[in-house]
């Protein structure tokens, strides 16, 4: 590295005269550790129900049903929403050389009001007041708060970008605009509905199949780019930070943005299969989604190769060991995906535990470690700390999440597949050889299995937590273990 | 910030020349293997478009013409057209005559577990093991409407005291607590005779008194010596097999309140092959009568 110039400049040297607003985006920071604790609870207590039902206690607030949104939007909505919050408003001041647009206080607004929508959807979900779809659970009253929220959340975003004073748009607010702008339009979309009565209850403009494709329409895109787009822009500032090497290419970031863009807003119908939808938007929503398979790879490959020259920061870095580890997986799910959207593979696939381990490979291997990853990073810098309290407990944390993934899916692979294969097994007269019963109670060990795995990723959680609490409440003067990437070159300069 | 290109030295590539928070980007030609790969999804893509219906205007539907309503109706049509002669013969012959015919009868078995499973077993158990409270075991030859393949064709087509079929097997037990028949003291008395009658009585001394309240009570159906009555679907008492356990607290309830069983006509559910299936598969079950 002697022999050139340094590609990663020092953190914020070039920067001292902004104000950015950080301390919103520090509640973001906490907020999207606490909903992870609580999203995780969940999904082990919805994991036990199903290999205990006894556990769903009888009561109408405890039941699988009603615990179950409580658990997805707890980890998509509130632990992926305020990681997206915290680290676009970050990024985009940062990158932008500008102050967010609209200051504290839009940053606070943002805050109380994205989180006051979180906790309203989830008292919702436990007194059954939803309408029942999928990801979309919220009535209209809640979706009519996330609308003024997120529009809010354009203009903060939005404003900064046209306040910049960089000349260029940085790779990862295109796709953090790309996901605040697709999510308005999904999200109002698939929420049109008149209130009836004053028990808080709609109708869905759409009926029948329309309604059952707009609202594919609107889960596999909130994947697309709640969860893809918005967390390739994560990627695309912490593993470069993390590496403190340039990303590998420009060329490929730009064309597999657009091609991503383009197509994933068709694949919806993969979701669909064998329904009364019609064969042709089947058709479509398979052929768009093997077309994703590379586009979506543009994003594994360019966090992959922005470490090449730096592979040995893995050694040092465990925190950079998330941000890799969750681009492997997103490779991983997004290979997945487009098979399982061939419609031949999803008649085995479809309505069993495979579409759960898929989602899971995801959330908790893309979503979940990239947050990690960044978390890790940005601590230190939001607290102004020379380093994290732990490597160590950083280490802990990467393995029990990573054996908790493992098992987790390979128990929904093998029930899965194998609950696929009991359905449809007949004997040589022609018999189904399986009631619907003997395939559940085959199930039982891997819901165990899954649970387990579901209380070691919870576990390396509660070291995060208690690792990033010591590193903000750690008196500066003691010793860090160890500097974290973005600090060491900070040293040197 | 003015456009500075400089070259990597780790990877020889020149960067765009721009730099965001000391973040900046290789200008690396596209992965030869990414791009081709692309574009063959895209070729597939195009393939699949011309071959299946991927278009909503009539004769652009796709070359092969596949629809999969089509697919899927062939299917069952061809399962039904295979399936068909050996139906044919189960919906004539009767459970009697399957049971004599080698092939026939190992065809019902093969089917009749089936329809058990999806039909029976949620009540009955897996395997006909049955359920304390109120689902009798089939696996045994403890028979409550007859044991027979006849009977049980019956049993299997009418129901038990189902509502909505006038030829279902019914029959009441009176309330003997709550129709004022008898007191507390005589149902323990008589729940002990009952018990006795299998060598289960555990106060002998009410055993006996229970005795001639068995007989002004209960003969009648269940028989002098609780043998029971297939006829009334009267449970056969002198035997230790128990609808809800052999346990006093559980017979004197009964006997005090009786909670009598209810099963679904499933001649308005099952076709006449498939419940003669059923019949042949339940007698196998525990050898039948």
């Amino acid at each position: 590295m002697a022999t050139t110039a340094p590609l990663h400049a020092p953190l914020g040297a070039t920067n001292t005269d902004i104000q950015y607003v950080e301390a919103p985006i520090r509640a973001f920071a906490i907020a999207t550790m606490f909903w992870g604790v609580v999203g995780f609870l969940a999904g082990i207590v919805i994991a036990s129900q199903l290999a205990w039902p006894l556990l769903n206690l009888d009561l109408e607030w405890t039941t699988f049903g009603r615990l179950r949104p409580v658990h997805t939007s707890a980890v998509i909505f509130a632990f992926g929403g305020n990681a997206l919050l915290c680290t676009s408003l970050f990024i985009v001041q940062r990158t932008c050389r500008a102050r967010l647009f609209g200051g504290e206080e839009m940053g606070w607004f943002l805050f109380w009001g994205y989180n006051f929508f979180i906790v309203t959807a989830a008292l919702g979900y436990v007194f059954g007041i939803t309408q029942g779809k999928e990801y979309a659970e919220p009535e209209w009253f809640v979706d009519l708060w996330l609308t003024l929220v997120w529009v809010m959340y354009l203009v903060a975003f939005g404003g900064t970008i046209l306040k910049r004073e960089e000349p260029h748009i940085y790779v990862a607010n295109w796709f953090f605009l790309a996901f605040i702008i697709t999510v308005a339009m999904l999200h109002i979309g698939n929420n049109i509905a008149l209130p009836v009565g004053g028990t808080g209850r709609s109708f869905g403009a759409a009926s029948g199949v329309q309604d059952a494709m707009i609202q594919w329409w609107y889960g596999h895109n909130a994947v697309g780019f709640f969860l893809t787009a918005g967390f390739l822009g994560m990627m695309y500032y912490f593993i470069p930070k993390q590496a403190g090497r340039p990303v590998y290419s420009y060329r490929l970031s730009i064309i597999h943005f657009w091609a991503i863009i383009f197509l994933y807003i068709w694949a919806g119908p993969h979701h669909l299969h064998y329904t009364a939808l019609p064969d042709w938007a089947q058709t479509l929503g398979m052929v768009f989604s093997i077309m994703l398979w590379m586009p979506s790879w543009g994003g594994m490959i360019n966090g992959l190769m922005t470490l090449s020259g730096a592979w040995d920061k893995l050694r040092t870095d465990p925190a950079l060991r998330f941000s890799v580890a969750a681009v492997g997986f997103y490779g991983m799910a997004t290979f997945e995906g487009p098979v399982m959207s061939i419609r031949a593979v999803n008649a085995l696939s479809h309505y069993t535990d495979w579409t759960i381990g898929h989602v899971h490979s995801g959330a908790l291997g893309w979503n979940g470690f990239i947050i990690f990853g960044s978390l890790y990073w940005l601590f230190p810098v939001l607290w102004k700390k020379k380093a994290l309290y732990s490597q160590k407990l950083v280490s802990w944390h990467f393995w029990l999440a990573t054996l908790g993934i493992v098992l987790y899916i390979t128990a929904m692979w093998v029930s899965g597949i194998m609950q696929g294969l009991m359905w449809r097994a007949t004997d040589q007269l022609g018999f189904l050889q399986y009631s619907f019963i003997e395939t559940v109670a085959a199930m039982h060990p891997y819901y165990v299995i899954r649970m387990l795995g579901g209380v070691l990723y919870l576990s390396g959680a509660l070291i995060m937590v208690w690792n990033l609490y010591k590193t903000v409440t750690m008196v500066e003067s003691e010793e860090p273990q160890a500097l974290p990437s973005g600090a060491v070159v900070a040293a040197a300069e | 910030m003015p456009t500075k290109i400089e070259k990597d030295a780790i990877s020889g590539t020149d960067t765009t020349g721009h730099e965001w928070d000391g973040l900046k980007e290789l200008n690396t030609p596209l992965p030869r293997w990414w791009l081709y790969t692309f574009y063959a999804t895209i070729v597939f893509a195009a393939v699949w478009v011309v071959l299946y219906p991927a278009i909503p205007i009539r004769g652009l539907t796709g070359v092969l013409g596949y629809t999969a309503r089509e697919a899927g109706t062939a299917e069952l049509a061809e399962a039904r057209t295979r399936a068909e002669p050996m139906m044919a013969r189960l919906r004539a012959a009767t459970p009697a005559q399957i049971a004599a015919d080698p092939d026939l009868r190992a065809y019902a078995i093969a089917g009749g577990r089936v329809a058990f499973a999806n039909n029976c077993a949620a009540c009955h158990g897996a395997g006909g093991q049955g359920a304390t409270g109120g689902y009798p075991t089939l696996a045994d030859d403890d028979w409550l409407w007859g044991g027979t393949l006849d009977a049980i064709r019956t049993t299997i087509t009418h129901g038990i005291r189902s509502p909505d079929d006038e030829e279902a097997r019914t029959s009441v037990m009176p309330r003997f607590l709550g129709d004022g028949m008898l007191t507390r003291p005589q149902i323990h008395d008589v729940a002990q005779h009952v018990l006795g009658l299998s060598g289960l009585a555990t106060d002998q001394a009410a055993a006996q008194r229970g005795a001639a309240v068995f007989a002004e009570n209960c003969v009648s159906c269940h028989g002098d010596q609780g043998e029971g009555n297939a006829e009334l679907g009267a449970a056969r008492l002198n035997d230790r097999i128990w609808l809800n356990g052999p346990d006093t607290r559980a017979i004197e309830a009964f006997i005090a309140n009786p909670r009598l069983g209810v099963m679904p006509a499933f001649g308005q559910r099952l076709d006449a092959a498939t419940i003669n299936m059923l019949a042949v598969y339940v007698h196998s079950l525990g050898g039948g009568r």
